[in-house]
């Protein structure tokens, strides 16, 4: 029996309240999407038209619905924290400290990897053809297989819902020695691991097809220089990908192979080191919270340009400052620890190096106020987003360079201080960035544009309740509050700033609603919200000049750049562009990503529960199919001038 | 030709790739490095050290190098056979070496010094098998290789891929080099 | 300017205006704010210099953009709307100046702070200051007095104006060592040994307790710390000698056992060296025994 099933015994299967309540909505689930897609007979059209598809705005589209739905789980678990923390005065509440650590630990690692960088990811795959006048990525099929691993570790992290155990309870970043085997004997860790190393390894892939795309498929005349700045940043955020995602594989497989196979990198004991464990971890850790940052900033400048009718100001200065901010974030990570006693010169070089960011970060702020100096601005959702951004990230701003400084930071560490400053970053910077992101493109990936009022609602009561929520957290803070508290005394007075906070979250639940209902309600009346122009917004680049949605392969003619702002310019010189077909390749939809992903899956399933005649199978699986892969020489198809003719006639 | 062309990319790719690879290696030399001394009163890198062994290792990757190199002027030359002939000494040189080091680590296991001794065997094990486990991936990829230049002549994929995978090749000999450095010479000699 | 901005707005000011109250007017007990000791007064006043010194940079650049975007918005059709300024290399060379002078300044802040306020440093002061050993368990807190030869678990008592000198390790996973009215925190890590320095100006029960997340028990791993009078503190190491408890190597074997949210215990005396015992274990093999050997 250990054979066959490893460490995935009876007692292992869900038998809580919280673990079998989600097993049966995950198995109803499930029977339900499964009823519904045979009653309309439609597996053949997901399959064929989707899943197997290698055209990157499907796929960036399939990136949004699933980042949509771990959005979805990850605000359930801070649901879940605040409301426990609100209990959580006098040891009341209505979870163990266990559990309460499983949902902190599962809120970091889905916000932060699938859903923050599942719709970054969905954004390049769809943008950043369109932006740089190419009609597919350099790899489609690199493309499509980090998409599916990605989507293979989003199931996989879900998965003890359904198989039980346990989930990790050390915090995102699963610090050593206690996610070590010593102190975290359980399957939880194991699940960290696998979801994190099978869909990693799928980022570092998109990291890689991306720099090859914008560096190699640009249109004719459009140089490092004349790209837009979405494109830029998501350059230099990709860069960043493949410079510390291997960090984090490492990283990752070392604290495996202490605890698969009892050696001791990470542990306290045998010579093991915990502290490399925290360096090597940071090294990712903070690299990786501008991956998803530096993107963001693309999408600002992209809408304030377009919504104050204006010229980037500064365009240089936005490159330089973008590519900066990349750069030194690989050399600022022990600012996280601090407290570790590395002695005051190392501290305030680190330290130093970390405000150092804030000089390009500054500069950002001067290129956008003198964006919309003397521009005409129009205030559409997309633009509502960049002010509420501006005023949020301005405070993370001030109070990471607080934290920066570190005999401040003595006092800040591991507060709740720090939690409400990332999280003023992470929702008002990245999240921010990517509903602005969303509410401006939405008309290019529908050719449907979004309900405005609907959208101003939830833009409101997303920033109210966003400084509800986390106000509370600066202020608690500021008492010496630290984080990851279940309970406390009540004589610490932190209950009502807590239930304060809570209110908060449910404004901001309240605002999540309304930008569902905005994609209905535009969606249902799609008549009326048509755009037919394929340029809504008046748009300075590329992606504007191709009709809504683009057809498959995005622009009939590659369109031939001379100037910044590319569109902007051929609009005022009223040119056309003109219309003669030629014959080109596009790439044929593949099942192989799906196939690979499925066996990755698998793959980390196994290695978690230790049933290694499953696990050695699925290796074999895996290689077998990329040898296949190679044997398959037919990859594209040639698309005829005629036939790019009929379908533009059709249009 | 346009075609063909466009197929260049794939250098750019692969060249990042090779570059996330090696920050793999640099993680590992790194923890090296710091758990280099922590042996918890276990075996020391100067006890493992055995200079002709190592040597012999070396000299190997780095024929199986040099082989390498020949086989894709071969196959620039267009000549098959003999492109064949080379790649498959690359594969052999590979397995060789696969074979020395597969004995030394049992040799060090069956000796009671495992990597779960302290923290210097675990650096040290995981060092060096990732490196293997290249050259295995390695040694693989040429079989397949083989089999598609037997099937289909040395076709313009195939020599690209012959050129994929001399910089693979090389790059794990580089990568030897530092071992070779680092680990044996430096701990084992200074 | 449109009416539901207006009000959108106006709520959002109502939100500031309710921090800045509770704030003020509340009683709240905020640790930082209002710190009972040097170390953290200096962290508060250094902490308030810097955000002083961004609120220069930020209220400015913040204002003008809401300024521009209400200047500049579509409905005004009188504002001056140039789509193809460029700006001067001057211009942007400003840009990238002002805020690299302000940051040059809280830099040299930071290397001065950050040095003064190492917590390693000794505090001066012309009392002799009380030593504490802190070893972090799987949940609690020990303290050793090695002047004293007396132990507590989750409790500890130190004369107030005096020098507190503390040596921190750990016997569990890593976690870190806060008292948040008295001083910054610092971790606690197994087979090193780290340090803090302290000083209470009043007397009064300080909370002190867990910062890094360290399983279970982690949320009961609080003790108090107690700063009171010379008088009453040696009144207090007479009472724990008197207790019957004592922290020999069967005892401490016991305590080291995880457990959560212990309560308060005295150990009139406890084994010699086991501080470094503790920290040995972790160093060589045998690592207890080679301490007892020495």
């Amino acid at each position: 029996m250990e054979f066959l099933f490893g460490r995935l015994t009876l007692g292992a299967l869900p038998h809580e309240w919280f673990t079998i309540g989600g097993t049966v909505f995950m198995t109803l689930a499930m029977i339900g999407v499964v009823a519904f897609l045979t009653r309309m007979k439609l597996w053949k059209w997901l399959w064929h038209d989707w899943l197997t598809s290698i055209d990157p705005k499907k796929i960036g589209i399939m990136y949004f619905i699933v980042a949509a739905l771990m959005l979805v789980r990850g605000g359930l678990d801070a649901g879940m924290i605040w409301l426990q923390q609100v209990m959580g005065a006098s040891s009341g509440g209505y979870l163990s400290a266990q559990h309460f650590q499983e949902i902190f630990t599962a809120h970091g690692v889905i916000m932060v990897f699938f859903v923050t960088m599942g719709f970054l990811f969905g954004f390049m795959n769809y943008i950043i053809p369109l932006q740089i006048g190419a009609r597919d990525l350099a790899s489609p099929f690199l493309n499509t297989l980090g998409f599916w691993l990605y989507v293979a570790g989003a199931i996989l992290i879900n998965m003890f819902f359904v198989f039980g155990g346990e989930f990790a309870a050390a915090g995102w970043l699963s610090i050593a020695p206690l996610s070590g085997l010593e102190y975290s004997p359980g399957v939880g860790m194991d699940y960290w691991i696998w979801s994190l190393q099978i869909s990693g390894i799928g980022t570092t892939l998109g990291g890689i097809n991306f720099i090859m795309t914008i560096l190699k498929m640009r249109a004719p005349g459009m140089t490092l220089m004349r790209m837009p700045i979405f494109t830029w940043a998501s350059l230099c955020s990709m860069v960043m990908v493949v410079i510390v995602f291997p960090l984090l594989t490492a990283t990752v497989a070392l604290l495996n192979l202490d605890r698969l196979l009892g050696m001791h990198f990470f542990t306290t004991t045998a010579g093991g080191n915990a502290m490399m464990y925290t360096n090597l971890i940071w090294m990712w850790g903070h690299p990786e919270v501008y991956i998803l940052m530096i993107p963001a900033l693309g999408v600002y400048s992209e809408v304030v340009a377009t919504f104050s009718g204006k010229r980037l100001a500064g365009y240089t200065s936005t490159v330089i400052a973008l590519n900066a901010i990349a750069i030194i974030s690989l050399f600022v990570w022990l600012h996280h620890f601090f407290t570790m006693g590395s002695g005051a010169n190392v501290n305030a070089v680190f330290g130093i190096s970390t405000m150092i960011i804030a000089i390009p970060t500054a500069v950002q702020l001067f290129n956008w106020v003198f964006t919309m100096r003397k521009g005409r601005i129009r205030f559409d959702t997309p633009m509502l987003w960049f002010l509420g951004f501006v005023f949020t990230f301005s405070v993370g701003g001030m109070t990471g360079v607080l934290l920066a400084v570190p005999p401040a930071d003595f006092q800040l560490h591991n507060s709740l201080f720090l939690v409400a400053h990332f999280h003023t970053m992470v929702i008002g910077g990245a999240l921010f960035g990517i509903f602005a992101g969303f509410s401006y493109w939405f008309p290019k990936f529908t050719g449907i544009k979004l309900n405005e009022r609907l959208g101003k609602y939830a833009f409101w009561f997303w920033i109210i309740g966003f400084w509800v929520s986390f106000g509370p957290l600066y202020i608690l803070g500021l008492m010496g509050a630290p984080r990851r508290l279940e309970r406390y005394d009540s004589v610490t007075g932190w209950q009502p700033l807590f239930v304060v906070s809570l209110i908060g979250f449910g404004i901001i639940c309240i605002g999540t609603a309304f930008l569902v209902a905005q994609i209905i309600v535009s969606i249902k009346n799609r008549k009326k919200y048509a755009d037919l122009t394929g340029d809504p917004w008046d748009g300075r680049t590329l992606e504007w000049s191709t009709s809504s949605p683009p057809p498959f392969y995005n622009f009939a003619v590659i369109p031939e750049v001379k100037n910044r702002d590319a569109f902007w310019e051929m609009k005022k010189e009223g040119k056309r562009i003109k219309s003669k077909y030629e014959d080109f390749e596009m790439p044929k939809g593949t099942a192989t990503g799906i196939y690979i992903a499925i066996f990755a899956f698998f793959f980390g399933f196994a290695m978690i529960w230790h049933i290694f005649w499953l696990a050695i199978a699925c290796a074999l699986g895996i290689v077998a199919f990329i040898i296949f892969r190679t044997f398959y020489e037919n990859t594209e198809y040639e698309m005829k001038a005629a036939e790019v003719e009929k379908v533009e006639r059709m249009r | 030709m346009h075609k063909e062309e466009s197929k260049e990319k794939v250098f750019l790719g692969f060249w990042i790739y090779m570059m996330t690879d090696l920050l793999m290696f640099a993680v590992l030399f790194a923890t090296y490095a710091v758990l280099k001394n922590s042996t918890y009163g276990g075996i020391t890198i100067r006890e493992i050290f055995d200079p002709p062994f190592v040597l012999v290792e070396t000299l190997i990757l780095l024929t199986s190098s040099f082989v390498c190199g020949l086989a894709l002027l071969f196959a620039k030359a267009m000549d098959q056979k003999k492109t064949i002939y080379f790649l498959a000494a690359t594969a052999l040189l590979g397995v060789a070496f696969l074979g020395m080091e597969i004995y030394e680590f049992s040799h060090l296991l069956s000796e009671g010094n495992s990597y779960t001794q302290s923290a210097f065997l675990s650096a040290f094990f995981t060092l060096l098998s990732f490196h293997g486990f290249h050259i295995l991936v390695g040694t693989v990829w040429i079989t397949i290789l083989l089999v598609h230049i037997a099937m289909r002549g040395l076709l313009p994929s195939n020599i690209r891929k012959i050129r994929l995978l001399g910089i693979f090749w090389h790059f794990l000999d580089v990568v030897w080099i530092f071992i070779f450095t680092i680990v044996y010479l430096l701990g084992g000699i200074l | 300017m449109n009416i539901k901005i207006k009000i959108g707005l106006a709520l959002l000011f109502f939100v500031e205006l309710f921090y800045f109250g509770l704030i003020f007017l509340s009683d709240l007990n905020f640790q930082l704010l209002n710190p009972q000791g040097s170390i953290a007064r200096q962290q508060r006043d250094l902490g308030m210099l810097v955000i002083g010194i961004l609120l220069v940079v930020a209220i400015p650049l913040i204002g003008a953009m809401y300024w521009f975007a209400y200047k500049y918005r579509a409905g005004n059709k009188k504002a001056i709307y140039k789509p193809d300024t460029r700006h001067s290399k001057f211009t942007e060379l400003v840009w990238w100046l002002i805020p690299a002078v302000f940051i040059f300044i809280l830099a040299i802040i930071t290397w001065n702070k950050t040095h003064a306020l190492d917590p390693y440093k000794p505090l001066e002061s012309s009392v002799p200051p009380v030593r504490i050993q802190a070893i972090a368990l799987n949940w609690k807190w020990l303290f050793l007095y090695p002047d004293y030869n007396i132990a507590t678990v989750n409790f500890i008592q130190f004369p107030q104006d005096t020098p507190v000198n503390f040596e921190i390790t750990a016997d569990a996973p890593m976690n870190s060592f806060w008292i948040p009215a008295l001083s910054g925190q610092i971790y606690a890590m197994s087979g090193m040994s780290t340090k803090l320095h302290l000083i209470a100006d009043n007397t009064g029960d300080y909370r002190g307790q867990a910062g890094e997340i360290n399983g279970r028990g982690f949320s009961g791993m609080k003790f108090i710390a107690r700063a009171s009078s010379r008088e009453e503190f040696e009144n207090w190491v007479g009472e724990v000698r008197r207790s019957l408890k004592t922290l020999d190597e069967n005892e401490y074997s016991t305590l080291s056992k995880p457990s959560e949210n212990n309560s308060v215990t005295h150990y009139s005396s406890y084994e010699q060296n086991l501080y470094n015992k503790i920290m040995m274990k972790y160093v060589v093999p045998d690592g207890e025994k080679k301490m007892e050997e020495m």
